[in-house]
């Protein structure tokens, strides 16, 4: 079979967890990560025989927020149901979910496809659930075979939202994750910070042939990654002419790659039923009082009309929440010039260090004194990306000791006009007549090498533009 | 009708496993009692079923949890506060 | 306490420290309510060890009222039985003839009744539990509407059915401890906030309608006990009530669909004993579905392994439809029945149990039939309705009970009819 009729289905079952503060079925306080093990337990989320769970409101009115910006429709009675099967994660040996009689039916997100069109994907449905508890450790030789348990999570609030198969790669799948987490963040139900805070499993097949289910994703990357890998491998094998069995497959984050799950786990008939201890839900009237704010595509068609940038600037910058925030606070400085900074070269210099936009967006003030010194002429752009590094590696380093115009002065970056560097223009075009020849022969990339050697010897604080005008005066076009 | 080997599966469904010695004597039982169920399967299920109880919400506040040793007391060996637990892998 | 009865698995006295209306008050608490402090087993060795960090609801309106906790009592492991014993730890014995059952599941509190141990005990009722043997040792027992009382810290057998409720050696005990645990709790969804006040309790059966369901003298009563009990409801008439025959044709299902909707649920519920939180450690070098084999192939007896094999075949793929479905619907039936009837009527009548307590190893060789002793008990649980059982005389020398049963949170008129009947008894 050739490549191209090799179809990629996927589907995409998302886990996020709603930012209550409260446990979705006791009063234990849902903000554990910072805590030892086992401190946010009671009856209720550690199972005890006897005790009961009781309906987090807040859990249902964030779902509901989420199944209104989703464009779902809410059936007139929900049902929480019991899925039964054992774990040691999970406390009663059934985790308390929705079944037939979900929160929220249909419902669509929109995305870029890969060729960068519009692309509506249909969600099959929304509910509420609770997360189970966390293994931290699984056993090993030098510790013994057991595992050791840590309740703390045990009940947080879980939303799963559940996609048609309608992805055709993993950048789809991506896009679609980022596109859902900003929309969760948008409606401030959901903090994308908080380590495990969202989970996925990923249905694929590859048309015509058995569907496979990756489980438990924890990252955006690794959703990206563990599709790739899957893909591959579907693909090689019926290459190879052989079969894809239908089968649950872990992803292992380390190695990017999935392995089959034993059969004993994944053979597990679930015996789902109602929860007699939870009467259903009618709330599909509230909706209508739900206020929404404004979404992310929202957002990024206002960006493009008020501040007048492109496109992919705009998208970008809506496609995170604190980052629109931050370039909110930022465009004064100047629509375009913001925009650039931070989404072509602020992320990027975030990411290769780590470090979270909070680090730098605490010090926005000093991040604007950068952009008004590039805006102004001040410095180069070449002089602003130093000077930005240096800044942010302070800041990372947890001892920030100057300002931007502080590290100006230190290194020496002011920029300084095209005159005072007319001697070393001169001096190296008399030390590079080849390049001149070239120039001068219509040949493309001379006149880069020679404003190259000009930068370099100026230590960047000549201007690209100026010196490229004084070599054409000084050689002749 | 049930099978041993229906039982069987039941048993490992459950966690709860069954001897061999008693095997036969509980697909006994257990035929006889779903005989008597199927009574049931002459009903219609078609009727919307009644809600005495319907929305019943805690609001999102915080009370105290246990404290960790009253949450360990009843585990077994628990190392660092966590519960220790059979193995997985 | 010099218990020759084997109605107590634990004895250690939580004294009072607040005053109230129980104070000094001793009672006996059943072992599937949640004490904190105090180990709590459900009469099953998957329960050994166990020591609660919390009070049920019930328990914690006991202390405040200012009784005294008297200690745990015997019951069917996890309320599944009929005749407590199938108990981990021995069955009961009856007080008025330790050769016979005390009947279930709250056999050791019924006993400790009888026998004088305590005034009053706390029970649970699931399917008759507390009836059952209320009527088996000559006490009385009632069973709350679904609702009334929180089922906070019940140890949870069929979620759908069961309520804690009070028993005594009379009527007025029975209601000054109907008054204490009843009323809403926030923590159980399934609450609903109708308490009972005491000083309402007065005797009133005059001009009441008693239906008298003709299903409850059909097949396999006993005639010894019908009798009995129809001369009981002789002198309901004599008191000045009005006795009218009626007929609730779905009670044919109740039985199956109890029983089906008790193992669904009861699978489900105590799947959780895997020994990891608590209970008897599990080989923790095992992979965790055969170390959970292993605790629970060994801490569950027959009749619990048996509800839970029933009910986690009824769940199971293929056949939730035909058992779980169908009882919701045969239950809808025999609801929608009571309330027929109990709009013509103001109470019913009849028996609790179609037999006197049966003998020690009568019926534990073949469970349907102990689950059919359960026929006139069970159709008050799926209806939700309170019933109260109270001693109206003996067949073959042993004590029977007279089932009154009121409407949906009607306990007043029940527990005022009751001490009307209490009195010329």
């Amino acid at each position: 079979m050739a490549d191209e009729e090799m179809k990629v289905i996927i589907g995409l079952e998302v886990h996020c967890q709603l930012d209550t503060a409260s446990k979705l079925f006791c009063g234990c306080s849902a903000d554990f990560r910072a805590d030892a093990p086992n401190t946010h337990v009671c009856p209720v989320c550690l199972g005890l025989p006897g005790a009961l769970p009781v309906l987090n409101k807040k859990a249902i009115e964030y779902a509901l927020k989420v199944a209104k910006a989703l464009n779902c429709t809410i059936p007139e009675e929900g049902e929480f149901c019991r899925k039964n099967y054992f774990y040691p994660d999970l406390v009663k040996a059934y985790q308390i979910t929705m079944g037939d009689n979900p929160l929220a039916l249909g419902g669509y997100i929109e995305i870029e496809d890969d060729a960068g069109n519009p692309k509506t994907v249909n969600l099959t449905r929304i509910h509420v659930e609770e997360d189970p508890g966390r293994l931290v450790h699984m056993g090993n030789k030098e510790r013994g075979h057991y595992t050791l348990v840590d309740y703390n999570r045990s009940g947080i609030p879980l939303i799963e939202m559940v996609t048609e198969p309608e992805l055709s790669s993993p950048k789809e799948a991506r896009r679609l994750l980022n596109k859902l987490r900003a929309t969760l963040e948008y409606l401030d139900v959901f903090d994308p910070e908080k380590e495990g805070s969202i989970r996925v499993d990923a249905n694929i097949s590859i048309k015509g042939h058995e569907r496979v289910e990756i489980k438990n994703i924890s990252s955006y990357k690794g959703v990206e990654k563990a599709l790739t890998f899957e893909i591959t491998r579907q693909k090689n094998l019926i290459r190879r002419g052989g079969t894809i069995a239908r089968e649950t497959r872990h992803f292992q984050e380390g190695k990017g790659t999935t392995t089959s799950a034993r059969s004993k786990e994944t053979a597990t008939d679930y015996r789902y039923f109602p929860e007699p201890d939870l009467p259903v839900i009618r709330v599909a009237s509230w909706v209508k009082d739900i206020v929404l704010p404004e979404l992310p595509d929202a957002r990024r068609d206002r960006f493009m009309q008020q501040y007048g940038i492109a496109v992919n600037h705009a998208r970008t910058l809506t496609g995170d929440l604190r980052l629109a925030e931050f370039y909110e606070d930022v465009a004064d400085v100047g629509a375009a010039i913001a925009a650039s900074w931070i989404a072509d070269i602020l992320i990027g210099e975030l990411n290769y260090r780590d470090m979270g936009l909070s680090e730098a967006a605490a010090h926005t003030p000093e991040f604007k004194d950068l952009l008004t010194l590039v805006r102004d002429k001040k410095i180069t752009d070449k002089a602003g990306v130093d000077v930005l590094r240096v800044w942010l590696d302070d800041l990372h380093a947890g001892e920030k000791k100057e300002t931007p115009a502080q590290i100006v002065e230190r290194l020496g970056l002011a920029r300084e006009s095209g005159e005072s560097f007319r001697g070393i223009v001169e001096q190296i075009l008399a030390a590079n007549p080849q390049a001149v020849a070239d120039h001068k022969a219509g040949k493309k990339g001379a006149l880069n090498f020679i404003v190259g050697q000009v930068m370099k010897e100026t230590k960047g604080k000549s201007d690209p533009r100026e010196i490229h005008a004084m070599i054409a005066e000084l050689v002749g076009e | 009708m049930v099978s041993e080997n229906d039982v069987l599966h039941i048993a490992e469904l459950a966690d709860i496993g069954i001897a061999t010695s008693e095997l036969g004597k509980f697909t006994e039982q257990f035929n006889a009692i779903l005989e008597y169920f199927d009574i049931l399967d002459t009903l219609a299920a078609d009727d919307e079923l009644d809600r005495p109880l319907v929305n019943v919400f805690r609001e999102d506040e915080v009370t105290p949890s246990l404290p960790q040793e009253e949450a360990l007391a009843n585990s077994h060996n628990p190392e660092d506060g966590y519960i220790r637990a059979p193995k997985v892998i | 306490m010099s218990d020759a009865y084997n109605a107590f698995l634990s004895d250690i006295e939580i004294p009072s420290e607040t005053a109230g209306p129980l104070t000094g008050v001793r009672i006996a608490v059943k072992d599937n309510i949640s004490t904190k402090n105090i180990p709590t087993t459900c009469a099953s060795k998957i329960l050994l060890g166990y020591i609660p960090p919390y009070d049920a609801h019930a328990v914690e309106l006991l202390k405040a009222a200012g009784a005294t906790i008297a200690g745990k009592t015997n019951m069917d492991e996890f309320g599944m039985g009929t005749t407590t014993e199938n108990s981990a730890f021995g069955p009961a014995l009856n007080p008025r003839d330790t050769t016979r059952v005390t009947g279930g599941s709250s056999g050791g509190s019924a006993a400790a009744v009888a026998a004088g141990l305590v005034p009053m005990a706390l029970g649970s009722d699931t399917g008759g539990s507390i009836r059952c043997p209320a009527s088996y040792c000559g006490i009385v027992g009632l069973k709350p509407s679904y609702g009334r009382v929180s089922r906070y810290g019940l140890i949870a057998y069929a979620n759908s059915f069961e309520q804690i409720g009070p028993m005594a050696a009379n009527v007025t005990d029975t209601a000054r401890l109907f008054s204490v645990i009843a009323g809403g709790d926030r923590r159980d969804s399934t609450s609903v906030d109708k308490p009972y006040d005491i000083t309402g309790l007065r005797a009133d059966i005059k001009g009441k309608i008693i239906g008298v369901p003709k299903e409850y003298f059909g097949e396999g009563v006993d005639t010894g006990v019908a009798e009995t009990v129809e001369t009981s409801i002789g002198r309901l008439e004599e008191l000045g009530a009005t006795i009218r025959e009626v007929s609730l044709p779905s009670i044919r299902y109740a039985l199956a669909a109890y029983y089906v909707t008790c193992t669904c649920e009861a699978s489900s519920n105590l799947d959780r004993f895997d020994g990891v939180r608590y209970g008897p450690e599990p080989e923790m070098n095992l992979p965790w579905h055969d170390a959970y084999t292993k605790v629970r192939q060994a801490g569950f007896g027959p009749e619990v392994r048996r509800r839970i094999l029933l009910g986690t075949f009824a769940l199971s793929a293929g056949y939730y439809g035909k058992y779980y479905v169908k009882a919701q619907h045969a239950k809808q039936l025999i609801r929608r029945d009571f309330q027929r009837v109990l709009t013509e009527c103001d109470l019913l009548a009849g028996p609790t149990m179609p037999n006197i307590a049966p003998r020690l190893g009568e019926l534990t060789a073949d469970p349907l039939r102990m689950y059919q002793t359960d026929i006139l008990t069970v159709p008050v649980n799926i209806a939700g309705i309170p019933a109260i059982s109270l001693p109206c005389g003996t067949a073959h020398g042993m004590p029977v009970g007279l089932q009154l049963m009121g409407r949906m949170f009607g306990e007043e008129a029940l527990l005022n009819a009751a001490l009307a009947f209490e009195e010329v008894a």
